[in-house]
């Protein structure tokens, strides 16, 4: 019979700093572009070369700490950390091993079983490496180094977390924060957020560790949950049959849905860490942790707490509200512009998550102006425009931010007031659906929609229709 | 300081170095000469001294995060031993 076994887990978790220049040298950061444009003698690892610390990587590792309750180091230093690999030009990378910049950190998460603390051991600075491009045709391989040297945080867990919610729960919590604080984008997908996940079993109700294993490759959170399941059964299976775990580390392949030995420990790689003599100490005074300390935003948490207190919107738009930091955003600008928080909520969690996933655009790209969706929220309370011709107004402020107000006026969607020609229109209407008019007397409240929609489409749609409804009714009674 | 031959084999491996049998020896005594000179350091008492990572006591050098490259492609790939029109070129890795 099998044994019941826990899940022990700890992160290792990789966050691109999005800077204007990479962490130690002048080249710009941004991606997309030709190979090699953005490559200089520093980040190229040219002899001779003297990297300089980019002091925006310093401010964003102290604002990620300081969220995550960190100690922060006062007197800091970089290491080299020695391996080959085409993708490292200097043969060595420039990372922190023995005064890392954070240190002893928390974060609270939820899930379904209540909530807890996962600790962060430490939290340190160093530079990504380039990118291999395989041209399996040629059978050569080119080096990219546009992305040598941007910078990198690697957030190290405490092995605190059982199970995979724990752990989605915790990244998610991780990511939030770090897009909050506007210190990267946290995209798996892009790479900008990786996750490296060591795990181990152990007995329920035992307390040592487990032999741990560390997988890799782990590009969705959907990927980081099968691998955690897959990794659970495995481990299991050995421990059942009375084997050891071997340590090792191991690469996920999500469309097989397993994973693989990469390398084991005995040929684990010996870094020979040392020094950096290139790099001086970095010494953070008060001074300096005061300035980032006042000028941290307010993170979701918070946030959850204020909207309930101050615009009594429901938890559960809050939540889907916050899930983005673009998505707060854009609610608080409207909602500063004086419109209903509830109305404004009910565009964002409705039609802009609609639209964004219709026309496959990411939350994060989502960038309209709260402005513009308060002052279509106004045409709608003043019956300027209906519901119809909002949402198509709304879907050019959700692509091109258009401002509503000059948008319907040009395009003549603003609802006439003049009451004489919708009168007019209505009479129209009932001349011409007479058998429409002879249902409704026999009681046919449905055949109402032909008479209306007429006037609706007479009218352009630029009619409020509890109006139309209103006046229909009334010049049918007198019939 | 004794070099061992399994000493110099593995720091060779890191290396990525091949050393001949003579290289090897010389490598061993030259290795040795160096680790006894340095050895010399351990005579001083510095159970008082704070240990530092650099040799000036300079701190917190710093640069703005401004972009101050430009695509200097061309120029960069002149050091490569091969390569092809926006890339090194390396040996294959896969």
């Amino acid at each position: 019979m099998s044994k019941e076994y826990e899940a022990v887990i700890g992160l290792e978790v990789h966050v691109e700093l999005n800077t204007k220049t990479k962490i130690f040298c002048g080249c710009s950061t941004a991606f997309g572009g030709s190979p090699n444009i953005n490559v200089c003698p520093v980040c190229s690892g040219m002899p001779g070369s003297l990297p300089v610390l980019n002091r925006a990587v310093v401010d964003k590792a102290i604002s990620i700490g300081l969220a995550t309750n960190c100690n922060i180091t006062r007197n800091s230093k970089f290491d080299r950390k020695n391996y080959f690999y085409p993708d490292n030009p200097q043969n060595y990378q420039i990372s922190q091993l023995y005064y890392p910049i954070c240190r002893d950190g928390k974060i609270e998460i939820e899930t379904e079983n209540g909530k807890k603390f996962v600790r962060i051991h430490e939290m340190h600075m160093e530079e990504d490496a380039g990118k291999l491009i395989h041209n399996a045709f040629t059978g050569e391989t080119y080096v990219d180094f546009n992305r040598s040297g941007v910078p990198l945080v690697e957030i190290v867990s405490e092995p605190d977390m059982r199970s995979a919610d724990e752990v989605l729960a915790y990244l998610d919590k991780l990511r939030l924060t770090i897009q909050y604080l506007g210190a990267s984008d946290c995209k798996l997908n892009e790479g900008s957020m990786r996750v490296d996940v060591n795990m181990s079993l152990r007995e329920k109700g035992t307390e040592k560790f487990g032999t741990r294993t560390e997988t890799k490759n782990l590009n969705s959170f959907k990927a980081i949950k099968r691998c955690i399941e897959n990794e659970f059964e495995r481990q299991a299976d050995i421990l059942d049959a009375g084997d050891k775990v071997v340590q090792e580390t191991r690469r996920w392949d999500d469309d097989k849905g397993y994973s693989y030995t990469m390398r084991s420990k005995e040929d684990a790689q010996d870094y020979r860490y040392f020094p950096d003599p290139d790099l001086v100490p970095l010494i953070i005074d008060d001074e300096w942790l005061e300035r980032i300390k006042s000028n941290q935003p307010e993170l979701r948490d918070e946030k959850k707490e204020r909207y309930a207190r101050e615009y009594g919107i429901p938890e559960y738009d809050i939540g889907l509200i916050t899930e983005y930091k673009e998505l707060a955003d854009i609610f608080e600008d409207g909602v500063n512009e004086g419109a209903d928080p509830k109305k404004v909520s009910n565009w964002i969690i409705g039609e802009t998550l609609r639209l964004s996933k219709d026309t496959d655009k990411d939350i994060t790209e989502i960038s309209f102006s709260g402005k513009h969706l308060a002052s279509l929220i106004k045409l709608l309370d003043e019956k300027k425009i209906n519901n119809t011709i909002a949402k198509q107004v709304f879907e050019h402020i959700f692509n091109e931010d258009v401002d509503p107000v000059e948008y319907a006026e040009k395009n003549n969607l603003i609802i006439k007031t003049d009451s004489g020609a919708l009168a007019e229109t209505v009479k129209k209407a009932i001349e011409a659906n007479p058998k429409a008019v002879a249902d409704m007397k026999a009681g046919k409240k449905k055949a109402m929609g032909a008479i209306v929609g007429f006037v609706m489409k007479e009218m352009k749609g630029k009619c409020d229709p509890a109006e139309v409804n209103k006046l229909v009714m009334a010049e049918i009674a007198k019939l | 300081m004794q070099i061992t031959d399994d000493m110099i084999k593995y720091v060779a491996e890191l290396a990525k170095l091949e050393l001949s049998d003579d290289s090897k020896e010389q490598a061993k005594k030259d290795m040795s000469d160096m680790l006894d000179y340095v050895n010399m350091l351990n005579e001083l008492d510095t159970a008082q001294v704070e240990p530092m990572s650099h040799c000036f006591p300079v701190s917190n050098v710093l640069r703005e995060d401004v972009v101050t490259n430009v695509n200097d492609r061309e120029n960069m790939l002149l050091n490569a031993p091969e390569k092809s029109e926006d890339s090194y070129i390396v040996p294959k890795t896969f």
